[in-house]
């Protein structure tokens, strides 16, 4: 467990590397980069291995920082930590395989890419509220510059969307911090001394200040109606970019609303509780309608990224273990499903046809020139519709079932949302890789008006990448109870136990 | 009481290197450095010069403490840090100067400085009225002249006219003001003008005096509503000149300022937590400070100009360091001047990019900047530092300063006291402020470089200032501690 | 608890098979036709080996494997068989080698088939044969795909539609399934089958679900209600039915019908009904008029198509319907006098005899219409033909036996399952059986107008020229289903003997004393 900090380090002194490395040869960079994330991830699991589940943060480092205001170095890890860490490293390996073929400015891209994510593992192992404010705005930056440099729809509008929505739900984080510091007279930033601190505030005070906690993280959690910046910022992005983006970022704040907001104040909690659950469940059906209606197939993957993290908010607002187990373990799930989707639809579609229009796709007959695409977008596509045996479906269930206890009529709109999930998503690959055999056929002999004869095939990155996902959502599928054993535990903790009965109904 | 000349000389020592400096400066660029090419009188002054400013920052780091000829001037670690934070910031100047395109005259441009910097010197330590004004208009007079020292753009010289007829108005205020406190407390110390106030209590005459001197104030820190020189010296002026004017100015004005105010009105200061309508000069501080924020960052979202950009970024910064003004009577200028120095520092360094790139090719409009990572990867990475700072982005200092003004602010009377809705709405504005940040560095990072930009050779000497300056501003990032730690 | 794990492996070797085809994606078309029937044919041998184990007296569940599996959501792997999943198993394992032969001419890509097809037969064969909701959703959604993949790429010009509708039919109505057993979960902490149905018949289920108060413990029973009515389907969610079973290639809809439309029932047989029993009986007289509904209005509507894969679909809406009659007739009748063990135990033996059976007839009707339509160049309508009777004796005469079984003739296995149901209901609630033979009546006319125009007469249409007789591939198909139909007709006790201990105790359980 003490290793994990150096998932951090280990990715900044990559980052430095790659940024060298990359003046020297496109290939030198990319080998860094992907052995740096791999040696991260690599760290993850071996602190997974020998993990002993418990209810409280374990502490993996704690040095003052900012005396004057209380700020300490306090790096710390718990079962739902290391779920949202082992994700991380895993679709940060994989993003790096699916980038083997940037060939502009590499060795920034591989840089920029690592410093995201060491940003991602600070927050996920910080424990003191505002270091873990610290590490989310260094993600902020990276991700910019990610999305305008390499990016390809719209990529500067999406690129400054995403970037100012993200930093103005972080605003509202850093107020209510304040605010809550404030009121503690400089007790500190750790997450119980916070919530002491809160407790002294008024009722109407705690409402305010969980508001800007929880409403400023939901944003980068996608929540509706705060959620446009997502499917522009991730379909402007370049493939890597969105996998982790949609994959691990938007995690970054539910994460933040679950370790920081959730605790922060039950008070407050209890009075947003039923507006949360609504603006999730509107969320998760909202975006899988609007994703149905979507011609450009990232666009779709970017709105059910908004619909999946609709699961994930739901899980949160229901404020019951069983619920929030659910929330974390389809973080797990939904970042290695997201990963996925983002992989074939850029990677291995885009990259090679340089069109994502469904207008477009139809004529090409992609499930012959394509089949291992075909095949893994299948995959991904049952796993994104909560088929059972993938890990969306013990997650989805888990949710449910704690959103049944805390009120039925949210569970009932989010089923809904399965429904609905199906609905795009089998559309989505109807008409992005079999669309072609509609219309007029080329049976014996006539051809479409646009030949594409043969596209670039699969390479063994791709694979290698599409298989590490496969496996992590088909392991999770059938034997979630490797996360949930971790989950379940951490949930004991006093805080989360607090935010729970404030919480309950 | 004998006068203790020699307590003052030794006190003075920084001040007095920096004129010899100066003096050396010109006389040797008369005579031995006569017959060399601009270029290298330019480089052989500046040289000559940080040699100067060196020898006063170790003279103020090593030198006395405590207060000295009676109270005129104090060494307290305010002080102390200010002078040095002064001296470092001129040095950078002085380094970046070095790329800049040569002066006609280039001996007197680094005496002025020079000057310039004794003047900031000196304002950091005044106790006094009369040794505050003389230090302030020697400052002030100072960078007049730099700022209209380029005498082929006829900008330079707008820039100077307007900075000579502010600055001269604001003056007069200050003057007027500090003439009605003496009247009124009878003294022109500030610790006997801070008990008298204590006694007397807040009369009429006593506010009209202290708005007087907040004019000047606001002058000097480029605070809305007497911000409307800012954008014009920001973009006229030579850009070593801006550097100074944005930087230890700055620096050197808020200290000077937090001195008057704090130990010296702070008693007719008002009551933090009440609302606008209370008495003191705490709600006119607030109001400056609120309207400042929003003036400076709506201001810089129109800017094309990526000088004027700046300027108006520099009136919404100055807007944030008063709201460290403002909780400095409580918490102690640790924010503020942490604050301060830090954006100085990325200020120097801002302008100290656009000197290199003036070199190249015209750098006037932020679109002038685009594919500047491929024309210097050394500049574009300096100026990521640097942008990023000023928005406020962790790890580099510029968050943290942000961080501990917002703190101590809303420590101030809660989130409802003014103090804590400006915090707020300052952390509003920073979302704004991204913005127009991210938009130069989009020019520099991301866009491609227009078809006639040539590659940007910088000197290693500006090299250096620039990542040194870097450098620092990472550093007390990730140490905050080193700073805030002074006071 | 059984020590070999027979039960598994009867669902994982088809998957193995599927699995092995994935993997040599070189092999040629004969090759893997061979392959894929050698996998689907191992259910049939491990069936029989089942059959073979299978004790007839005992009632319980036999061949159990059960074994912790997700601790952290109380799910074990516990697979077993009855007398109804060993029924279905058969079937499937019948029917599964014969929809492969039926699609042995298929040109296009038969790895892919034989891989999509063995995945279909394996994940039904586990909906029968699992007794937790875990992983028998698993099995349920699991089907759906390989079916919109069947469909979808080797059926005819509105199949990607059709697939389309039937996929995202099915998932709504699981949707809602998998809503009612979270609720079931969020008040027992269980999902196993067996346990849930003790909870169910002693009222522990209902006490818990009513603590929710409102409407929410009848909303749990509709949504797993839909699950099962969409999937069966149940009038009125029927609609994706007719397109789905007219679009699907020959073999996939002799699948179709045979085997997944019982998952529904199934499902309502081992689910719905042990685990719902006061709101199903609340419920079971508008459930009644649903069924009569598919009873009547299928055969009605089966009766104007022209399109005879389209009648023979609507057909099966009807035939599976009775199944339904039957059950919803035993829960209306349940704590009212007039409920008789015996008419119980026979509406009961009917249904699970009429799943069966219907299965083979209806499959074995799908392979004829295909053997038409192949031999019309494409052409399916029922004026399309004429006196094939003349033209192709054999085919005819394999024919006619499926037709008049799907009709009910006594002799022939049709007949005892839609007996034993009529008397059952009519025992039970004598106004439904007597409106259900309206649907008899009206089956009775489409089949025999079929046969009349389609076989009788002089040859025209697409029997005027060239129309070869039944060959040996066809024989391969039909003869044993028809065979099938010959025997159990004459000896309906080798079925039934599988199950009656259990129908009996499940009729035992409901009279009042």
């Amino acid at each position: 467990m003490s290793l994990l900090p150096w998932t951090i380090y280990v990715s900044l002194a990559g980052a430095l590397l790659s940024l060298a490395a990359g003046s020297r040869s496109h290939s030198l960079a990319r080998w860094t980069a992907l052995l740096t994330a791999a040696a991260a991830w690599t760290l993850t699991l071996l602190a997974a291995a020998r993990f002993v589940p418990g209810p409280g943060l374990q502490t993996l480092a704690d040095c003052p920082w900012i005396p004057s205001l209380g700020v300490r170095y306090h790096l710390a890890a718990d079962g739902i930590s290391l779920t949202l860490l082992v994700l991380t490293g895993l679709v940060a390996t994989a993003g790096v395989l699916f980038s083997w073929n940037i060939e502009e400015r590499t060795g920034e891209f591989f840089s920029l890419f690592l410093i995201l994510v060491a940003g991602v593992y600070g927050v996920f192992l910080s424990a003191d509220a505002l270091l873990l404010f610290a590490f989310y705005e260094i993600a902020i930056v990276p991700k910019y510059f990610l999305i305008a440099i390499w990016g390809s729809t719209n990529r500067e509008y999406g690129a400054m969307k995403l970037a100012l929505y993200s930093f103005a739900g972080s605003a509202a984080v850093l107020a209510g911090l304040l605010w809550a510091y404030a009121a503690g007279h400089g007790g500190g930033f750790g997450f119980a001394e916070l919530a002491q601190a809160a407790a002294t505030l008024s009722r109407h005070q705690q409402i305010a200040v969980f508001a800007l906690v929880f409403f400023g993280f939901a944003t980068l959690a996608g929540i509706f109606p705060l959620h446009t910046w997502a499917p522009t910022g991730h379909v402007a992005a370049p493939t890597a970019a969105s996998m982790l983006l949609a994959g691990v970022v938007m995690k970054l704040g539910a994460y933040g609303c679950l370790r920081v907001a959730l605790p922060l104040s039950p008070l407050g909690f209890a009075f947003w509780q039923p507006a949360i659950a609504w603006l999730a469940v509107i969320g998760i059906v909202y975006a899988g309608l609007v994703a149905l209606r979507q011609e450009d197939l990232k666009f779709v993957i970017g709105y059910s990224s908004v619909s999946h993290m609709g699961f994930v908010l739901l899980g949160l607002a229901a404020a019951n273990a069983q619920a929030v187990s659910g929330a974390v373990l389809q973080m797990f799930s939904h970042g290695v499903i997201a990963g996925l989707l983002f992989a074939v639809v850029g990677r291995m579609v885009y990259d090679r046809t340089h069109t994502r229009m469904f207008a477009d796709l139809r004529k090409i007959p992609l499930h012959r020139l394509l089949p291992f695409a075909a095949a893994v977008f299948v995959v991904a596509g049952m796993a994104s519709m909560g088929l059972p045996g993938f890990s969306g479906f013990p997650a989805e269930l888990t949710i449910l079932v704690g959103a049944w206890r805390a009120g039925p009529q949210w569970a009932s709109v989010a089923a809904l949302g399965v429904l609905v999930a199906a609905a795009f998503t089998l559309r989505a690959i109807h008409l992005s890789f079999f669309a072609s055999m509609d219309g007029p056929q080329p049976t014996g002999g006539t051809h479409p008006p646009e030949q594409v004869l043969s596209l670039a095939p699969i390479t063994l990155a791709e694979k290698a990448g599409a298989l590490l996902l496969v496996g992590a959502t088909v392991l999770i599928g059938l034997k979630p109870d490797l996360l949930l054993d971790w989950i379940n535990p951490a949930l004991q903790s006093p805080l989360l136990q607090a935010a729970f009965k404030g919480g309950a109904p | 009481m004998r006068p203790d000349y020699a307590g003052l000389l030794s006190a003075l020592r920084p001040e007095a290197s920096l004129v010899l400096g100066a003096l050396a400066v010109l006389g040797l660029d008369l005579t031995a450095f006569r017959a060399r090419s601009l270029v290298e009188r330019q480089r052989l002054a500046l040289f000559v010069g940080a040699l100067a400013v060196a020898a006063a920052g170790a003279e103020a780091l090593l030198g006395a403490r405590g207060p000295v000829f009676g109270g005129v001037l104090i060494l307290d670690p305010l002080a102390v840090a200010a002078r040095i934070g002064v001296l470092a910031l001129t040095l950078l100047t002085l380094g970046v100067a070095w790329g800049a395109a040569p002066f006609r005259q280039p001996g007197e441009y680094v005496a002025v400085m020079l000057f310039a910097a004794t003047g900031l010197v000196l304002m950091a330590a005044a106790q006094q009225l009369l040794v505050v004004f003389l230090a302030l208009e020697l400052a002030s007079l100072s960078l007049y002249v730099l700022a209209g020292f380029d005498r082929s753009r006829p900008e330079s010289a707008e820039a100077a006219l307007k900075y000579f007829l502010f600055g001269g108005m604001a003056a007069a205020f200050l003057l007027f003001g500090f003439s009605l406190i003496y009247g009124v407390t009878g003294s022109i110390e500030l610790p006997r003008i801070a008990a008298q106030i204590a006694v007397q209590g807040a009369s009429p005459l006593l506010l009209v005096a202290l708005v007087m001197v907040l004019v000047a104030f606001g002058f000097k820190s480029a605070a809305a509503p007497f911000h409307l020189w800012a954008p014009d010296v920001y973009q006229g002026a030579p850009a070593p000149s801006a550097a100074l004017v944005a930087s230890a100015s700055k620096l050197a004005g808020f200290t000077l300022f937090t001195r008057l105010l704090w130990p010296g009105f702070g008693a007719a200061a008002g009551n933090p937590a009440a609302h606008l309508g209370g008495s003191g000069w705490l709600p006119t501080v607030a109001l400056v400070a609120g309207a400042s924020l929003l003036l400076g960052n709506i201001g810089a979202l129109a800017q094309a100009s990526l000088r004027r950009l700046l300027a108006y970024s520099a009136i919404g910064h100055a807007g944030a360091m008063l709201l460290g003004v403002m909780a400095a009577g409580r918490s102690g200028p640790a924010a503020l001047f942490y604050y301060a120095s830090t954006y100085g520092l990325a200020t120097v360094g801002a302008f100290g990019v656009i000197t290199a790139a003036e070199r190249a090719g015209r750098c006037e409009l932020i679109t002038d900047l685009a594919g500047l990572h491929r024309r210097s990867p050394l500049l574009a990475a300096c100026l990521t530092v640097f942008i990023l700072s000023l928005a406020g982005i962790p790890p580099l200092a510029g968050f943290f300063g942000k961080l501990t003004v917002f703190a101590a602010a809303i420590g101030l009377g809660g989130i409802g006291g003014p103090a804590g809705g400006l915090a707020l709405l300052a952390i509003a504005l920073s979302a704004v402020a991204l913005y127009y940040y991210l938009k130069v560095l989009k020019q520099a990072l991301v866009a491609a470089p227009a078809a006639e930009a040539a590659r940007i050779a910088v000197p290693r000497v500006t090299a250096a200032a620039l990542l040194a300056a870097a450098g620092l501003i990472i550093w007390f990032g990730i140490n905050p501690g080193e700073l805030l730690g002074l006071f | 608890m059984s020590a070999f794990p027979l039960l598994s492996l009867v669902i994982f070797v088809p998957w193995i098979g599927a699995l092995l085809l994935a993997c040599l994606p070189r092999l040629r078309a004969p090759a893997c036709r061979v392959l894929a029937m050698l996998f689907s044919l191992s259910t049939l041998g491990l069936a029989a080996a089942a059959l073979g184990l299978y004790d007839r007296g005992s009632t319980g569940y036999q061949l159990v494997e059960d074994h912790a599996w997700i601790g952290a959501l109380n799910v074990r792997y516990h697979l077993g068989l009855d007398g109804l999943s060993l029924v279905l198993v058969l079937l499937t394992a019948i029917l599964a080698p014969a929809s492969l032969v039926a699609s042995w001419r298929q040109e296009r890509d038969p790895r892919a088939f034989g891989l999509l097809f063995l995945l279909l037969q394996g994940s039904a064969l586990g909906v029968f044969l699992a007794l937790n909701f875990f992983h028998w959703f698993i099995f349920w959604e699991l089907s759906l795909i390989p079916a919109y993949f069947l469909i979808k790429l080797w059926g005819g010009p509105g199949a990607a539609r059709a697939a389309y509708q039937f996929v995202v039919y099915t998932m709504g109505g699981s949707a809602f399934l998998l809503l009612g057993f979270a609720a079931i979960f969020a008040a027992t902490g269980t999902l196993d089958f067996a346990r849930l149905a003790q909870l169910g018949a002693d009222g522990t289920l209902a006490a818990r679900l009513a603590s929710l108060g409102g409407f929410w413990p009848q909303a749990v029973f509709l949504g797993v209600f839909l699950g099962f009515a969409v999937k069966v389907p149940l009038f009125p969610f029927h609609t994706w039915l007719p397109p789905a079973y007219a679009e699907a290639p020959t073999g996939v809809s002799m699948f179709l019908t045979g085997v997944m439309s019982k998952m529904g029932v199934y499902g309502f047989l081992r689910v719905l009904w042990p685990l719902f029993p006061g709101p199903l009986h609340a419920a079971a007289v508008p459930l009644l008029w649903f069924a009569l509904g598919g009873v009547v209005l299928g055969a009605f509507a089966a009766m104007r198509q022209t399109d005879l894969k389209r009648m023979v679909a609507y057909s099966s809406v009807n035939h599976v319907s009775y199944c339904l009659l039957a059950l919803f007739a035993v829960s209306a009748a349940t704590g009212r006098s007039g409920l008789t063990s015996e008419a119980a135990a026979a509406a009961l033996s009917g249904t699970l005899l009429q799943m069966f059976n219907h299965g083979l007839s209806a499959a074995a009707l799908f392979y004829c219409i295909g053997l038409l339509e192949a031999r019309a160049g494409g052409r399916r309508g029922i004026g399309d033909f004429g006196g094939v009777q003349t033209a192709a004796p054999v085919f005819a005469g394999l024919c006619g036996v499926a037709m008049f079984s799907s009709l009910g003739l006594p002799g022939l296995n049709g007949f005892v399952g839609e007996f034993l149901i009529f008397r059952g209901v009519w025992g039970l609630a004598p106004w439904a059986a007597a409106t259900a033979c309206l649907g008899l009546l009206a089956t009775a006319i489409f089949l025999l107008t079929f046969w009349q125009r389609v076989f009788h007469g002089p040859r025209a249409g697409a029997a005027a020229g060239d129309f070869a007789d039944a060959a040996g591939l066809d024989i391969a198909v039909l003869g044993p289903l028809v065979a099938l139909m010959l025997v159990l007709g004459v000896l309906p006790q080798l079925m039934t003997g599988l199950f009656n201990p259990l129908i009996t105790s499940w009729a035992n359980h409901l009279v009042l004393p």
